[in-house]
Protein backbone atom coordinates (compact mmCIF):
# COMPACT_ATOMS: atom_id res chain seq x y z
CA UNK A 1 0.00 0.00 0.00
CA UNK A 2 1.07 3.39 -0.92
CA UNK A 3 -0.13 6.27 0.79
CA UNK A 4 2.13 8.92 -0.05
CA UNK A 5 -0.40 10.75 -2.48
CA UNK A 6 -2.45 11.86 0.59
CA UNK A 7 -1.10 14.91 1.99
CA UNK A 8 -0.95 16.67 -1.71
CA UNK A 9 -4.64 16.00 -2.13
CA UNK A 10 -5.31 16.40 1.32
CA UNK A 11 -7.22 19.31 0.55
CA UNK A 12 -9.02 18.66 -2.26
CA UNK A 13 -10.53 15.63 0.16
CA UNK A 14 -11.81 17.95 2.49
CA UNK A 15 -13.43 20.32 -0.22
CA UNK A 16 -14.97 17.25 -1.39
CA UNK A 17 -16.70 16.32 1.75
CA UNK A 18 -17.50 19.69 2.22
CA UNK A 19 -19.78 18.99 -0.96
CA UNK A 20 -20.75 15.76 -0.09
CA UNK A 21 -22.13 16.99 3.23
CA UNK A 22 -23.29 20.10 1.18
CA UNK A 23 -25.11 17.68 -1.27
CA UNK A 24 -26.57 15.49 1.33
CA UNK A 25 -27.88 18.51 3.87
CA UNK A 26 -29.34 20.47 0.78
CA UNK A 27 -31.26 17.30 -0.18
CA UNK A 28 -31.95 16.39 3.18
CA UNK A 29 -34.14 19.34 4.30
CA UNK A 30 -35.50 20.72 1.20
CA UNK A 31 -36.63 16.70 0.20
CA UNK A 32 -38.08 16.34 3.90
CA UNK A 33 -39.99 19.45 3.88
CA UNK A 34 -41.67 18.38 0.39
CA UNK A 35 -42.14 14.89 1.92
CA UNK A 36 -44.11 16.28 4.86
CA UNK A 37 -47.25 17.60 2.22
CA UNK A 38 -46.82 14.86 0.71
CA UNK A 39 -47.50 12.05 2.82
CA UNK A 40 -50.25 14.12 4.40
CA UNK A 41 -52.29 14.52 1.41
CA UNK A 42 -51.96 11.20 0.72
CA UNK A 43 -53.90 10.58 4.62
CA UNK A 44 -56.18 13.07 4.61
CA UNK A 45 -55.90 15.28 1.51
CA UNK A 46 -58.74 16.17 -1.31
CA UNK A 47 -58.61 13.09 -4.15
CA UNK A 48 -56.64 14.72 -6.66
CA UNK A 49 -53.77 16.18 -4.39
CA UNK A 50 -53.38 12.73 -2.79
CA UNK A 51 -53.75 10.77 -6.53
CA UNK A 52 -50.89 13.21 -7.53
CA UNK A 53 -48.76 12.51 -4.60
CA UNK A 54 -49.00 9.08 -4.76
CA UNK A 55 -48.37 9.41 -9.10
CA UNK A 56 -45.05 11.18 -7.83
CA UNK A 57 -44.05 8.77 -5.26
CA UNK A 58 -44.50 5.88 -7.85
CA UNK A 59 -42.44 7.31 -10.88
CA UNK A 60 -39.73 8.82 -8.10
CA UNK A 61 -39.70 5.21 -7.17
CA UNK A 62 -39.94 3.56 -9.84
CA UNK A 63 -36.58 4.55 -11.78
CA UNK A 64 -33.04 4.79 -11.30
CA UNK A 65 -31.96 8.00 -9.60
CA UNK A 66 -28.87 7.74 -12.48
CA UNK A 67 -31.60 8.28 -14.95
CA UNK A 68 -33.43 10.97 -13.09
CA UNK A 69 -30.36 12.67 -12.74
CA UNK A 70 -28.85 12.93 -16.30
CA UNK A 71 -32.34 13.70 -17.62
CA UNK A 72 -32.23 16.90 -14.94
CA UNK A 73 -28.57 17.94 -16.20
CA UNK A 74 -28.20 16.82 -19.44
CA UNK A 75 -32.15 16.93 -20.28
CA UNK A 76 -33.26 20.04 -18.81
CA UNK A 77 -30.10 21.88 -18.11
CA UNK A 78 -29.18 21.68 -21.54
CA UNK A 79 -32.53 23.37 -22.68
CA UNK A 80 -31.67 27.01 -20.34
CA UNK A 81 -28.71 28.54 -22.85
CA UNK A 82 -30.81 28.24 -25.85
CA UNK A 83 -34.00 30.34 -23.98
CA UNK A 84 -33.57 34.21 -25.04
CA UNK A 85 -31.96 36.28 -22.36
CA UNK A 86 -31.36 33.58 -20.08
CA UNK A 87 -27.40 34.21 -20.15
CA UNK A 88 -28.05 37.82 -19.13
CA UNK A 89 -29.77 37.12 -16.38
CA UNK A 90 -29.08 36.58 -12.61
CA UNK A 91 -30.54 32.70 -13.18
CA UNK A 92 -27.79 32.33 -14.94
CA UNK A 93 -24.59 31.75 -12.91
CA UNK A 94 -26.88 28.94 -11.28
CA UNK A 95 -27.91 26.96 -14.33
CA UNK A 96 -24.74 26.92 -15.65
CA UNK A 97 -23.30 24.73 -13.10
CA UNK A 98 -23.85 20.91 -12.11
CA UNK A 99 -24.29 21.74 -8.41
CA UNK A 100 -27.96 22.49 -7.92
CA UNK A 101 -28.74 20.37 -10.75
CA UNK A 102 -27.61 17.27 -8.37
CA UNK A 103 -29.80 19.15 -5.70
CA UNK A 104 -32.45 19.25 -7.59
CA UNK A 105 -32.15 15.68 -8.41
CA UNK A 106 -31.60 14.13 -4.98
CA UNK A 107 -34.53 16.57 -3.67
CA UNK A 108 -37.34 14.89 -5.40
CA UNK A 109 -35.90 11.62 -5.24
CA UNK A 110 -35.85 12.47 -1.34
CA UNK A 111 -39.14 14.10 -1.40
CA UNK A 112 -40.51 10.62 -3.37
CA UNK A 113 -38.97 7.69 -0.83
CA UNK A 114 -39.38 9.66 2.32
CA UNK A 115 -43.05 11.06 1.06
CA UNK A 116 -44.17 7.22 0.76
CA UNK A 117 -42.05 6.99 4.51
CA UNK A 118 -44.42 10.24 6.04
CA UNK A 119 -47.92 8.72 4.71
CA UNK A 120 -47.07 5.15 6.42
CA UNK A 121 -45.88 7.82 9.42
CA UNK A 122 -49.17 9.99 9.44
CA UNK A 123 -51.37 6.64 9.17
CA UNK A 124 -50.00 5.01 12.02
CA UNK A 125 -50.76 8.33 14.78
CA UNK A 126 -53.60 6.45 17.09
CA UNK A 127 -56.83 8.16 16.23
CA UNK A 128 -57.81 8.79 19.09
CA UNK A 129 -54.82 10.83 19.88
CA UNK A 130 -55.88 13.24 17.24
CA UNK A 131 -59.34 13.18 18.37
CA UNK A 132 -57.86 13.67 21.91
CA UNK A 133 -56.54 17.14 20.74
CA UNK A 134 -59.53 17.99 18.96
CA UNK A 135 -61.88 17.45 22.24
CA UNK A 136 -58.93 19.98 23.67
CA UNK A 137 -60.19 22.83 21.27
CA UNK A 138 -57.43 22.65 18.95
CA UNK A 139 -57.21 23.87 15.52
CA UNK A 140 -56.91 21.43 13.00
CA UNK A 141 -53.34 22.91 12.12
CA UNK A 142 -52.20 23.21 15.77
CA UNK A 143 -53.28 19.56 15.95
CA UNK A 144 -50.78 18.95 13.32
CA UNK A 145 -47.73 21.26 14.58
CA UNK A 146 -48.23 19.66 18.07
CA UNK A 147 -49.35 15.95 17.92
CA UNK A 148 -49.67 14.77 14.56
CA UNK A 149 -46.09 15.59 12.83
CA UNK A 150 -44.45 15.24 15.70
CA UNK A 151 -45.64 11.72 16.46
CA UNK A 152 -45.76 10.64 12.77
CA UNK A 153 -41.84 11.60 12.92
CA UNK A 154 -41.62 9.36 15.64
CA UNK A 155 -43.36 6.43 14.36
CA UNK A 156 -40.78 6.69 11.45
CA UNK A 157 -37.38 7.67 12.92
CA UNK A 158 -35.91 4.58 12.15
CA UNK A 159 -36.47 4.25 8.75
CA UNK A 160 -36.05 8.24 8.32
CA UNK A 161 -32.04 7.61 9.86
CA UNK A 162 -32.03 4.92 6.89
CA UNK A 163 -33.40 7.41 4.38
CA UNK A 164 -30.08 9.97 5.46
CA UNK A 165 -27.71 7.21 5.12
CA UNK A 166 -29.67 6.78 1.65
CA UNK A 167 -29.47 9.62 0.51
CA UNK A 168 -25.25 9.98 1.66
CA UNK A 169 -24.60 6.84 -0.76
CA UNK A 170 -26.15 8.20 -3.40
CA UNK A 171 -24.08 12.03 -3.92
CA UNK A 172 -21.25 9.72 -5.87
CA UNK A 173 -23.94 9.93 -8.48
CA UNK A 174 -23.38 13.54 -8.59
CA UNK A 175 -19.84 12.67 -10.03
CA UNK A 176 -21.33 11.44 -13.13
CA UNK A 177 -22.33 14.79 -13.79
CA UNK A 178 -19.02 17.04 -12.93
CA UNK A 179 -19.30 17.75 -9.12
CA UNK A 180 -16.05 17.45 -7.38
CA UNK A 181 -17.62 15.36 -4.19
CA UNK A 182 -15.72 13.02 -2.06
CA UNK A 183 -15.84 10.35 -4.62
CA UNK A 184 -15.03 12.49 -7.54
CA UNK A 185 -12.07 13.33 -5.49
CA UNK A 186 -11.04 10.03 -5.32
CA UNK A 187 -11.39 9.53 -8.83
CA UNK A 188 -9.12 12.20 -9.97
CA UNK A 189 -6.73 10.86 -7.19
CA UNK A 190 -6.90 7.50 -9.48
CA UNK A 191 -6.74 8.98 -12.95
CA UNK A 192 -3.41 11.17 -11.52
CA UNK A 193 -1.47 8.56 -9.83
CA UNK A 194 -2.38 5.38 -10.98
CA UNK A 195 -2.99 3.72 -7.67
CA UNK A 196 -6.72 1.75 -7.65
CA UNK A 197 -7.40 0.55 -4.51
CA UNK A 198 -6.08 3.12 -1.88
CA UNK A 199 -8.38 6.09 -3.01
CA UNK A 200 -11.49 3.69 -3.27
CA UNK A 201 -10.42 2.72 0.71
CA UNK A 202 -9.59 6.04 1.74
CA UNK A 203 -13.38 7.07 0.32
CA UNK A 204 -15.38 3.94 1.40
CA UNK A 205 -13.61 5.14 4.85
CA UNK A 206 -14.96 8.34 4.78
CA UNK A 207 -18.86 7.58 3.61
CA UNK A 208 -18.17 4.93 6.45
CA UNK A 209 -17.30 7.51 8.80
CA UNK A 210 -20.01 10.09 7.94
CA UNK A 211 -22.73 7.27 8.11
CA UNK A 212 -21.64 6.55 12.04
CA UNK A 213 -22.38 10.33 12.50
CA UNK A 214 -25.57 10.04 11.11
CA UNK A 215 -26.59 6.56 12.73
CA UNK A 216 -25.53 8.74 15.99
CA UNK A 217 -27.06 11.80 15.04
CA UNK A 218 -30.90 9.44 14.93
CA UNK A 219 -29.97 7.52 18.19
CA UNK A 220 -29.74 10.50 20.36
CA UNK A 221 -32.94 11.98 18.47
CA UNK A 222 -34.88 8.27 19.16
CA UNK A 223 -33.38 8.59 22.60
CA UNK A 224 -34.73 11.47 23.39
CA UNK A 225 -38.46 9.80 23.98
CA UNK A 226 -37.46 6.43 25.54
CA UNK A 227 -39.84 3.18 24.75
CA UNK A 228 -40.39 0.73 27.07
CA UNK A 229 -37.60 -2.35 26.44
CA UNK A 230 -40.42 -4.71 26.20
CA UNK A 231 -43.50 -3.59 24.45
CA UNK A 232 -46.39 -3.01 27.81
CA UNK A 233 -49.70 -4.18 27.00
CA UNK A 234 -51.49 -1.01 26.79
CA UNK B 1 -88.29 21.69 16.99
CA UNK B 2 -90.41 18.66 18.46
CA UNK B 3 -89.90 18.65 22.43
CA UNK B 4 -90.86 15.18 24.29
CA UNK B 5 -89.15 16.13 27.57
CA UNK B 6 -90.23 18.74 30.13
CA UNK B 7 -86.88 20.37 30.39
CA UNK B 8 -88.50 23.79 29.47
CA UNK B 9 -89.78 24.45 32.43
CA UNK B 10 -86.52 24.98 33.84
CA UNK B 11 -84.24 28.24 33.13
CA UNK B 12 -81.39 27.36 29.74
CA UNK B 13 -78.78 29.91 31.93
CA UNK B 14 -78.39 27.89 34.64
CA UNK B 15 -78.00 24.58 31.76
CA UNK B 16 -73.88 24.14 31.86
CA UNK B 17 -75.08 21.47 28.81
CA UNK B 18 -78.45 21.19 27.75
CA UNK B 19 -78.94 18.54 24.90
CA UNK B 20 -82.30 18.91 22.76
CA UNK B 21 -83.78 16.13 20.92
CA UNK B 22 -80.90 15.00 19.68
CA UNK B 23 -80.19 12.73 16.56
CA UNK B 24 -77.64 10.59 14.94
CA UNK B 25 -77.26 8.33 12.01
CA UNK B 26 -75.04 5.96 10.83
CA UNK B 27 -75.62 5.32 7.01
CA UNK B 28 -79.21 3.98 7.16
CA UNK B 29 -78.80 3.44 11.05
CA UNK B 30 -80.41 6.06 13.27
CA UNK B 31 -78.23 5.52 16.69
CA UNK B 32 -79.85 8.32 18.31
CA UNK B 33 -83.48 8.68 18.09
CA UNK B 34 -84.36 11.83 20.08
CA UNK B 35 -82.04 11.87 23.09
CA UNK B 36 -82.31 14.72 25.58
CA UNK B 37 -80.38 15.72 28.75
CA UNK B 38 -79.98 18.44 30.85
CA UNK B 39 -77.00 18.76 33.07
CA UNK B 40 -77.08 22.41 35.45
CA UNK B 41 -73.97 23.43 37.72
CA UNK B 42 -72.60 20.73 39.72
CA UNK B 43 -75.01 17.72 38.43
CA UNK B 44 -73.04 14.45 37.95
CA UNK B 45 -75.12 12.61 35.04
CA UNK B 46 -74.67 8.79 34.39
CA UNK B 47 -75.71 8.00 31.25
CA UNK B 48 -76.17 3.74 31.47
CA UNK B 49 -77.00 1.13 28.67
CA UNK B 50 -76.43 -1.84 26.59
CA UNK B 51 -73.59 -1.22 24.06
CA UNK B 52 -74.60 -0.50 21.22
CA UNK B 53 -77.60 1.72 22.83
CA UNK B 54 -75.75 4.84 21.71
CA UNK B 55 -74.80 6.24 24.88
CA UNK B 56 -71.12 7.14 23.85
CA UNK B 57 -72.38 8.48 20.48
CA UNK B 58 -74.36 10.23 22.57
CA UNK B 59 -71.71 11.60 24.32
CA UNK B 60 -69.28 12.53 22.06
CA UNK B 61 -72.12 14.49 19.99
CA UNK B 62 -71.91 17.15 23.10
CA UNK B 63 -68.75 17.73 21.91
CA UNK B 64 -69.13 17.56 17.65
CA UNK B 65 -66.71 14.57 18.19
CA UNK B 66 -69.39 13.15 15.98
CA UNK B 67 -71.93 15.05 14.14
CA UNK B 68 -75.22 14.85 14.97
CA UNK B 69 -78.36 14.53 12.24
CA UNK B 70 -81.11 17.08 14.27
CA UNK B 71 -81.36 18.54 17.69
CA UNK B 72 -79.81 21.23 19.74
CA UNK B 73 -76.77 21.44 21.78
CA UNK B 74 -76.33 24.36 24.16
CA UNK B 75 -73.41 24.52 26.35
CA UNK B 76 -72.93 27.30 29.11
CA UNK B 77 -76.26 29.05 26.98
CA UNK B 78 -74.39 29.14 23.59
CA UNK B 79 -76.33 26.71 21.35
CA UNK B 80 -73.75 25.33 18.67
CA UNK B 81 -75.03 26.69 14.99
CA UNK B 82 -74.91 24.16 12.24
CA UNK B 83 -74.86 24.00 8.50
CA UNK B 84 -77.78 22.10 6.74
CA UNK B 85 -77.74 18.50 6.29
CA UNK B 86 -75.32 16.91 4.21
CA UNK B 87 -76.31 13.92 1.90
CA UNK B 88 -75.52 11.40 4.77
CA UNK B 89 -78.11 13.11 6.74
CA UNK B 90 -75.66 14.59 9.38
CA UNK B 91 -75.08 18.37 9.85
CA UNK B 92 -71.41 19.93 10.11
CA UNK B 93 -71.43 22.74 12.38
CA UNK B 94 -71.12 25.89 10.63
CA UNK B 95 -68.71 28.10 12.95
CA UNK B 96 -65.51 25.94 13.23
CA UNK B 97 -64.00 28.62 15.90
CA UNK B 98 -66.93 28.49 17.68
CA UNK B 99 -67.00 24.41 18.09
CA UNK B 100 -63.31 24.86 19.52
CA UNK B 101 -64.20 27.35 21.64
CA UNK B 102 -67.29 25.34 23.16
CA UNK B 103 -64.67 22.48 23.33
CA UNK B 104 -62.40 24.25 25.31
CA UNK B 105 -65.27 24.10 28.08
CA UNK B 106 -66.10 20.52 27.74
CA UNK B 107 -63.02 18.06 29.13
CA UNK B 108 -63.10 14.70 27.41
CA UNK B 109 -61.84 11.90 28.85
CA UNK B 110 -61.71 8.81 27.06
CA UNK B 111 -62.07 4.82 27.50
CA UNK B 112 -58.65 4.60 25.84
CA UNK B 113 -56.82 7.63 27.55
CA UNK B 114 -55.26 8.85 24.42
CA UNK B 115 -52.35 10.56 26.09
CA UNK B 116 -50.09 12.07 23.50
CA UNK B 117 -46.80 9.42 23.28
CA UNK B 118 -44.10 11.71 22.69
CA UNK B 119 -44.79 13.85 25.22
CA UNK B 120 -44.40 13.31 28.88
CA UNK B 121 -47.45 13.75 31.63
CA UNK B 122 -46.56 17.26 32.65
CA UNK B 123 -46.03 18.25 29.03
CA UNK B 124 -49.59 16.48 28.44
CA UNK B 125 -51.37 18.57 30.92
CA UNK B 126 -50.14 21.94 29.99
CA UNK B 127 -49.85 20.88 25.90
CA UNK B 128 -53.78 22.65 25.15
CA UNK B 129 -53.26 25.33 28.34
CA UNK B 130 -50.82 26.72 26.40
CA UNK B 131 -51.71 25.90 22.77
CA UNK B 132 -55.02 26.96 23.40
CA UNK B 133 -55.46 29.19 25.59
CA UNK B 134 -52.17 30.69 25.47
CA UNK B 135 -51.62 30.75 29.02
CA UNK B 136 -47.74 31.43 29.67
CA UNK B 137 -45.41 28.33 29.98
CA UNK B 138 -44.83 28.99 33.77
CA UNK B 139 -48.36 29.76 35.03
CA UNK B 140 -49.72 26.56 33.43
CA UNK B 141 -46.96 24.35 35.18
CA UNK B 142 -48.00 25.53 38.39
CA UNK B 143 -51.44 24.64 37.69
CA UNK B 144 -50.56 21.63 36.04
CA UNK B 145 -48.42 20.49 39.31
CA UNK B 146 -51.18 21.49 41.88
CA UNK B 147 -53.80 19.28 39.34
CA UNK B 148 -51.62 16.40 39.37
CA UNK B 149 -50.92 16.81 43.28
CA UNK B 150 -54.66 15.93 43.45
CA UNK B 151 -54.73 13.04 41.27
CA UNK B 152 -51.47 11.83 43.20
CA UNK B 153 -49.25 11.31 39.70
CA UNK B 154 -46.75 14.51 41.29
CA UNK B 155 -43.91 12.14 40.75
CA UNK B 156 -44.76 10.61 37.61
CA UNK B 157 -44.79 14.29 35.63
CA UNK B 158 -41.73 13.55 33.99
CA UNK B 159 -42.46 9.95 32.70
CA UNK B 160 -43.96 9.17 29.25
CA UNK B 161 -47.24 7.36 29.11
CA UNK B 162 -45.72 4.18 28.08
CA UNK B 163 -44.05 3.76 31.47
CA UNK B 164 -47.28 4.38 33.01
CA UNK B 165 -49.78 1.53 34.17
CA UNK B 166 -53.42 1.91 32.94
CA UNK B 167 -55.11 3.17 35.91
CA UNK B 168 -51.97 5.82 35.86
CA UNK B 169 -52.67 6.71 32.22
CA UNK B 170 -56.49 7.73 32.95
CA UNK B 171 -55.49 9.92 35.70
CA UNK B 172 -53.33 11.30 33.63
CA UNK B 173 -55.58 11.98 31.21
CA UNK B 174 -58.29 13.42 33.83
CA UNK B 175 -55.32 15.58 34.40
CA UNK B 176 -55.31 17.05 31.42
CA UNK B 177 -58.49 17.20 30.66
CA UNK B 178 -58.90 19.63 34.26
CA UNK B 179 -55.77 21.44 33.22
CA UNK B 180 -58.36 23.52 30.90
CA UNK B 181 -60.46 25.01 33.76
CA UNK B 182 -63.44 23.14 31.79
CA UNK B 183 -66.83 23.91 32.78
CA UNK B 184 -68.40 20.61 32.36
CA UNK B 185 -66.86 17.29 32.45
CA UNK B 186 -67.27 13.86 29.96
CA UNK B 187 -66.22 10.68 30.66
CA UNK B 188 -66.69 7.89 28.12
CA UNK B 189 -66.24 4.98 29.98
CA UNK B 190 -63.49 5.44 31.76
CA UNK B 191 -62.90 2.53 33.23
CA UNK B 192 -63.86 -0.15 30.97
CA UNK B 193 -60.44 -0.47 29.40
CA UNK B 194 -58.65 -1.01 32.65
CA UNK B 195 -57.37 -3.94 34.67
CA UNK B 196 -59.68 -5.03 37.40
CA UNK B 197 -57.36 -3.94 39.79
CA UNK B 198 -56.53 -0.16 38.45
CA UNK B 199 -60.43 0.57 38.57
CA UNK B 200 -60.31 1.79 42.01
CA UNK B 201 -57.99 4.05 41.47
CA UNK B 202 -59.62 6.12 38.69
CA UNK B 203 -62.90 6.55 40.08
CA UNK B 204 -61.80 7.66 43.10
CA UNK B 205 -60.34 10.68 41.53
CA UNK B 206 -63.53 10.89 39.46
CA UNK B 207 -65.61 10.77 43.01
CA UNK B 208 -63.24 13.48 44.51
CA UNK B 209 -64.19 15.43 41.52
CA UNK B 210 -68.22 14.76 42.09
CA UNK B 211 -67.61 15.76 45.81
CA UNK B 212 -66.18 18.75 45.11
CA UNK B 213 -69.77 19.81 42.98
CA UNK B 214 -67.94 19.50 39.45
CA UNK B 215 -70.39 19.16 36.48
CA UNK B 216 -69.91 15.88 35.07
CA UNK B 217 -71.73 13.71 32.68
CA UNK B 218 -70.49 10.09 32.59
CA UNK B 219 -71.10 7.10 30.50
CA UNK B 220 -70.37 4.01 32.64
CA UNK B 221 -70.59 0.48 33.25
CA UNK B 222 -69.55 0.50 36.31
CA UNK B 223 -73.23 0.31 38.11
CA UNK B 224 -72.65 1.07 41.91
CA UNK B 225 -70.40 3.73 40.78
CA UNK B 226 -73.12 5.33 38.99
CA UNK B 227 -75.32 4.84 41.93
CA UNK B 228 -73.16 6.15 44.63
CA UNK B 229 -71.93 9.60 42.68
CA UNK B 230 -74.89 10.48 40.34
CA UNK B 231 -77.31 12.92 40.89
CA UNK B 232 -79.22 12.08 37.79
CA UNK B 233 -79.10 8.77 35.96
CA UNK B 234 -80.36 8.25 32.12
CA UNK B 235 -80.87 4.73 30.41
CA UNK B 236 -80.55 4.27 26.96
CA UNK B 237 -81.88 1.42 24.75
CA UNK B 238 -81.67 1.51 21.24
CA UNK B 239 -81.21 5.47 20.96
CA UNK B 240 -84.17 6.46 23.12
CA UNK B 241 -84.07 7.38 26.85
CA UNK B 242 -86.36 4.13 28.59
CA UNK B 243 -86.11 5.83 31.84
CA UNK B 244 -84.37 8.26 33.61
CA UNK B 245 -84.24 10.01 36.99
CA UNK B 246 -82.74 9.70 40.60
CA UNK B 247 -80.38 6.92 41.48
CA UNK B 248 -82.62 5.31 43.10
CA UNK B 249 -85.34 5.47 40.98
CA UNK B 250 -83.34 4.14 38.21
CA UNK B 251 -81.55 0.90 40.45
CA UNK B 252 -84.58 0.20 42.34
CA UNK B 253 -87.82 1.50 41.10
CA UNK B 254 -87.36 1.32 37.72
CA UNK B 255 -90.53 1.21 35.31
CA UNK B 256 -89.24 -0.07 32.56
CA UNK B 257 -88.98 -3.63 32.91
CA UNK B 258 -85.78 -3.88 30.04
CA UNK B 259 -83.93 -0.98 32.67
CA UNK B 260 -84.52 -3.52 36.02
CA UNK B 261 -83.18 -6.31 34.24
CA UNK B 262 -80.34 -4.39 32.84
CA UNK B 263 -79.17 -2.82 36.22
CA UNK B 264 -79.57 -6.64 37.63
CA UNK B 265 -76.71 -8.58 35.30
CA UNK B 266 -74.64 -5.69 35.10
CA UNK B 267 -75.00 -4.58 38.64
CA UNK B 268 -73.60 -6.90 40.65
Amino acid sequence: MDWSWLPEYGPKFIGGIWITIQLMVYSLIMGMSLAVPIGLVQVAGPRVLSWLALAFCTVIRGTPLLIQLWLIYYGIGSLFPYMEGIRESWLWPILREAFPYAIFAFTISVAGYAGEVMRAGFAGVPKGELEAARAMGMRPFTVLRRIWLPRAVQNVMPTLANECVFTLKSTPLAATITVFDVFGVGTMVRQETYKIYEPLLFVAGIYILMTGVIVLLFRWLENRVPRPRVSSGA
Amino acid sequence: MTDQTPITAKDDTTSAVLVQNLHKNFGDLEVLKGVSLDAHQGDVVSIIGASGSGKSTFLRCINLLELPSAGDIIVAGEAVRFHPPRPDGNREPSDKRQVERLRTQLGMVFQSFNLWAHMTVMQNVIEAPVHVLKIPKAEARDRAEAILERVGLIDKRDQYPAFLSGGQQQRAAIARALAMEPKVMLFDEPTSALDPELVGEVLRVIQDLAEERRTMILVTHEMAFARDVSSHVMFLHQGLVEEEGTPEQVFTNATSERCRAFVQTVGR
